[in-house]
């Protein structure tokens, strides 16, 4: 397997990855094994079975939701570069990357970034804007069924109005922001593992 | 004018001098009257002796002489242990008060530092009246009564997330920093008296094990001055969980460095057997005192299922659970602190979820002014035991521990922070490293650890309690003072005062989801894979043992919901029921549930307050006013075994229920013609009082009822005054809205009058 391994990952896509999502060369070589390790197939990529094969992720309740995070539009296989193109957004950030200046191309996991994603795993239909459907959804998931659906419309309703400042009845990236402004997102966000 | 408050009081309070001067007298002299009887208490002995003997030599000529019969008589002898300790309660609490009377004085010095001000102030009174000033910080007293409460609110008030993340810094922090500053300073101590060349030095009589001691005695971070400091300068939640978490479970390490150095200094040497006996002894009483506390812990949250029906004795359970943990840790000499502050973490979430809702402000509010005496009274007594005890002073070995102390912090500081850097996402900065090194006060633990020591033993006593008071002088006096400024000028992050909302509550826990699933992709097992495992093992298993009845099954997220609504609609209530309402109104009954399929413009519009007319405003804001106030003259007097039923606490889930039917209720009712023609019904009629008993219970109606209360629709604005018939259709809109507002509060209240208006507000349509 780590011969195997090592053969289908060549060093200039090594290079590239690093350049791309910031992983160390170690970083990358281990997180190929465990992409080999899930790719059942065997033919380099990911679908969603290899996913849901990890038995963690089905008692998840947002298991569906983060399997759907790999998968770029529309696809159902996702490659090595993909994969770690995702995990790129849990990578802690280094003290020297926070003083980058707001250049054009943001690392993948600077906190707009981060918080970009976990608003992408509310918004399904990609519009920009969490409505109270997919909140619902989300609430729903999280809290399992013995909660009525007029209560769980409460706290929706509630945590719109909390958050809205335009009063389009929808939460949008920018009050997104605003609302997670004072929770320590850079730390809330990263595995220590990835660094 | 009293003399006394003149030279305080600047010339701009002019307005309320005459009441400052005059609690500052009363203060004085209650200092007088007080420090006299607490003087007069350590002699009473000799004189008592005396009276006995006299009683004795005239006893035989008692059954001659018979005395008058005494009307009025002085027996001090009789209450005099409980009358003491009222009065040095009495007078920390009037300390207390007197110091915020003075708004300048309390925002440059810390509150500690006044109260050993005092402490001086009454133990130099006492000795200047010539009385032998009373050992009041003996050691027992301190560690079985004035210690408990303090650790006790901490530990049950700890916030346990930022606790738990930052564990491992915590940890390395009290075991390992301790250690440096317990062997840094008690080594460096003992070459310092050792080079004392030519003059004949007292200290060269120190031996090595000695110093050890008083540099583990020493080297230790107190609970107590950090939380009276850290208090007062709002510092951001690390920094102060940090410090605060160090300085609890340095304990640990305490109680093993003093047991083993006070044990083999009589022995002199210290093999390596000792030193593993002594990890191991540590390992012992740092786990035992967490697990004895979780026992009792778990003890108390089962017990608290059982008391829904004595919700009187409640607050008792949490405290006497937690005392005996102290107690039975400290009877094993474990870690009694680690005990209490194990048993109140572990305790809290399941007890909360099955206390009533004023059992838990009464244990907030008992724990509160217990820690705050406690606090009050430590500070006071370390300065009446710094006139008291006897000192032997020593230029070199005090210099040299303060000295010693500071260094060894900064030191040790920095290095750990060099270590704990590597395995950190968010890294501590340099000033993060300076407060925590500037953090580092010691207190009256120390002292009394000191205190405890054998005179036999330890012929240096004497000296080595002057350098730790010295010490503590140091940091509370010149640390305490110096950091509020420090903050400032470093520009340190300070606490964030808002509220937790519901938005950061919904996402933490998502980002926790979100996380734990990446983990297990990764195949990483660690920190949110363990913490969800133990999040499902005890949604699973525990909650289901300790939690009483539904609540076992309520998610967090449900639960902190509830909370919330509760705290709003007890705020609602207590501003006086106004109509007029901010824009966070508890939405529980929204416009959305009830009528979801109206087009989104009009939303925002509806969710506005009504637009009633002002006279109507008014009516209603008086006729709330009026049956609030008197709800609350109606609770007069109560049996002590049956409490009047709380209208916001133990039926808030009947109380949705309820709400949840009026929602339906309602839905049918809209669904039903309009009854606007038919004339309401006087107070005293059947269909009247046939909806007061149905508002009474269950909402169960059959459309007669429902038809009445639809007539009755018109009876809240008509039973005042009976001029002015509304309009029904009008208002048939708003009234909702109004019953939004009035229920959560409202709706369990008894006085029929004003739960025939909610019924009939929410009703009708």
């Amino acid at each position: 397997m780590g011969s195997r391994a090592s053969t289908l990952l060549r060093e200039e896509e090594i290079e590239e990855i690093k350049k791309e999502t910031g992983f160390s060369h170690s970083q990358i070589t281990r997180l190929y094994s465990r992409f080999t390790s899930l790719d059942k197939g065997e033919n380099g990529t990911l679908s969603r079975e290899d996913f849901q094969r990890i038995p963690e992720l089905a008692i998840n309740p947002l298991g569906d939701r983060i399997i759907n995070a790999f998968f770029p539009e529309g696809e159902d296989q996702v490659n090595f570069r993909g994969f770690m193109r995702t995990l790129a957004h849990f990578r802690p950030i280094e003290d020297n990357e926070k003083n980058k200046n707001a250049s054009t191309n943001e690392p993948l996991n600077s906190r707009t970034n981060k918080l970009l994603f976990a608003f992408r795993l509310y918004d399904l239909d990609r519009d920009d804007k969490i409505s109270r459907d997919e909140l619902l959804q989300v609430l729903r998931m999280m809290v399992g069924v013995n909660i009525s659906d007029e209560q769980l419309g409460s706290i929706a309703d509630r945590t719109i109005q909390e958050a809205d400042t335009n009063g389009d009845n929808s939460i949008s990236f920018n009050e997104f922001i605003k609302v997670l402004e004072k929770v320590d997102v850079e730390q809330k966000m990263s595995i220590r593992f990835l660094h | 004018m009293p003399s006394g408050a003149g030279s305080h009081n600047p010339a701009g309070i002019g307005r309320s001098l005459p009441e400052r001067g005059l609690l500052l007298l009363m203060v004085l002299v209650f200092l007088e009257g007080s420090v006299l009887p607490l003087g007069a208490a350590s002699s009473p002995d000799i004189r008592h002796q005396e009276n006995v003997d006299n009683h004795k030599a005239a006893d035989p000529g008692h059954n001659f002489t018979k005395k008058a019969f005494p009307v009025l008589d002085l027996d001090y002898k009789h209450i005099q242990t409980p009358f003491e300790i009222s009065l040095w309660v009495l007078l920390a609490s009037l300390m207390k008060l007197g110091f915020h009377l003075i708004p300048r004085l309390s925002s440059i010095v810390p509150e500690s530092c006044l109260l050993i001000t005092v402490g001086l102030l009454v133990g130099g009174l006492i000795k200047l009246a010539g009385e032998q000033v009373p050992p009041v910080l003996d050691s027992r007293l301190f560690f079985l009564c004035l210690l408990p409460p303090i650790i006790l609110d901490a530990g049950y008030f700890l916030p346990i997330r930022p606790f738990m993340e930052n564990l491992g810094t915590i940890l390395m922090f009290a075991v390992v920093g301790t250690l440096w500053n317990a062997f840094f300073i008690g080594g460096l101590l003992y070459a310092v008296c050792q080079i004392q060349p030519a003059n004949p030095n007292p200290l060269h009589a120190m031996e090595l094990l000695p110093c050890l001691l008083f540099g583990s005695i020493i080297s230790a971070v107190d609970p107590v001055a950090v939380l009276a400091v850290f208090e007062e300068i709002h510092i951001n939640e690390l920094l102060h969980i940090l410090v605060f978490g160090e300085s609890l479970l340095n304990d640990a390490v305490t109680v093993v460095l003093y047991h083993l150095f006070e044990e083999f200094a009589g022995a002199g040497t210290v093999t390596v057997m000792d030193g593993v006996l002594g990890v191991i002894s540590f390992l012992v009483v740092a786990l035992g005192g967490v697990l004895v506390g979780a026992i009792y812990g778990i003890l108390s949250a089962f017990t608290s299922r059982f008391t829904s029906h004595t919700r009187v004795i409640e607050p008792l359970f949490v405290f006497v659970y937690s005392y005996m943990a102290y107690l039975s840790a400290e009877m094993f000499h474990l870690s009694g602190i680690m005990a209490l502050i194990a048993c109140g973490a572990v305790m809290r979430p399941y007890v909360e979820a099955n206390i009533s809702h004023k059992s838990h402000t009464t244990i907030k509010y008992f724990l509160k002014m217990w820690s705050s005496v406690s606090e009050t009274l430590i500070f006071i007594f370390l300065g009446v035991a710094t006139v008291d005890g006897p000192h032997a002073w020593n230029w070199t070995f005090v210099t040299v521990t303060v000295i010693l102390c500071l260094v060894a912090r900064v030191i040790g500081v920095v290095g750990l922070t060099y270590v704990i850097n590597q395995f950190r996402i968010v890294k501590l900065t340099t000033k993060d490293q300076f407060i925590i090194a500037y953090g580092g006060l010691r207190g009256a633990i120390a002292f009394s650890l000191g205190f405890l020591l054998d005179k036999n033993h330890f012929p240096m006593r004497e000296m080595f309690l002057t350098a730790i008071i010295t010490v503590v002088f140091f940091t509370v006096f010149v640390q305490g003072m110096t950091i509020k400024p420090l903050v400032e000028l470093l520009a340190v992050k300070k606490k964030q005062e808002a509220k937790r909302s519901i938005n950061e509550e919904i996402h933490t826990q998502f980002l926790d989801h979100l996380l734990t699933g990446i983990e297990d992709i990764c195949g990483h097992y660690g920190h949110h894979h363990w913490k969800d495992k133990l999040n499902r093992f005890n949604k699973k298993y525990v909650k289901k043992c300790l939690i009483a009845g539904e609540r076992s099954k309520e998610p967090q997220l449900i639960a902190f919901y509830h909370k919330m609504e509760m705290k709003q609609a007890i705020e609602l209530v207590e501003s006086g029921g106004g109509v007029k309402l901010p824009s966070a109104v508890p939405s529980t009954v929204s416009m959305q549930n009830i009528q979801p399929k109206k087009p989104p413009p009009a939303k925002p519009a509806e969710r506005a307050l009504p637009q009633l007319p002002k006279g109507r405003e008014e009516e209603i804001r008086k006729i709330l006013r009026s049956n609030l106030q008197r709800t609350r003259q109606r609770l007069r007097s109560y049996n002590r075994h049956t409490l009047v039923a709380d209208p916001y606490e133990d039926g808030f889930g009947d109380l949705l229920l309820k709400k949840q039917r009026m929602i339906e209720l309602e839905k049918k009712i809209k669904d039903m013609s309009n009854y606007l023609t038919v004339p309401a019904a006087p107070p005293d009629s059947p269909t009247m009082c046939r909806a007061r008993l149905a508002s009474g219970k269950h909402i169960h109606l059959s459309s007669p009822q429902m038809q009445t209360l639809d007539y009755s629709t018109s009876t809240i604005f008509t039973r005042q005054d009976k001029t002015h018939p509304v309009a029904n259709s009008t208002h048939r809109d708003q009234t909702p809205t109004l019953s939004q507002h009035i229920t959560p509060a409202a709706t369990d209240i008894s006085p029929p009058p004003l739960m025939e208006i909610c019924l009939h507000v929410t009703a009708g349509m």
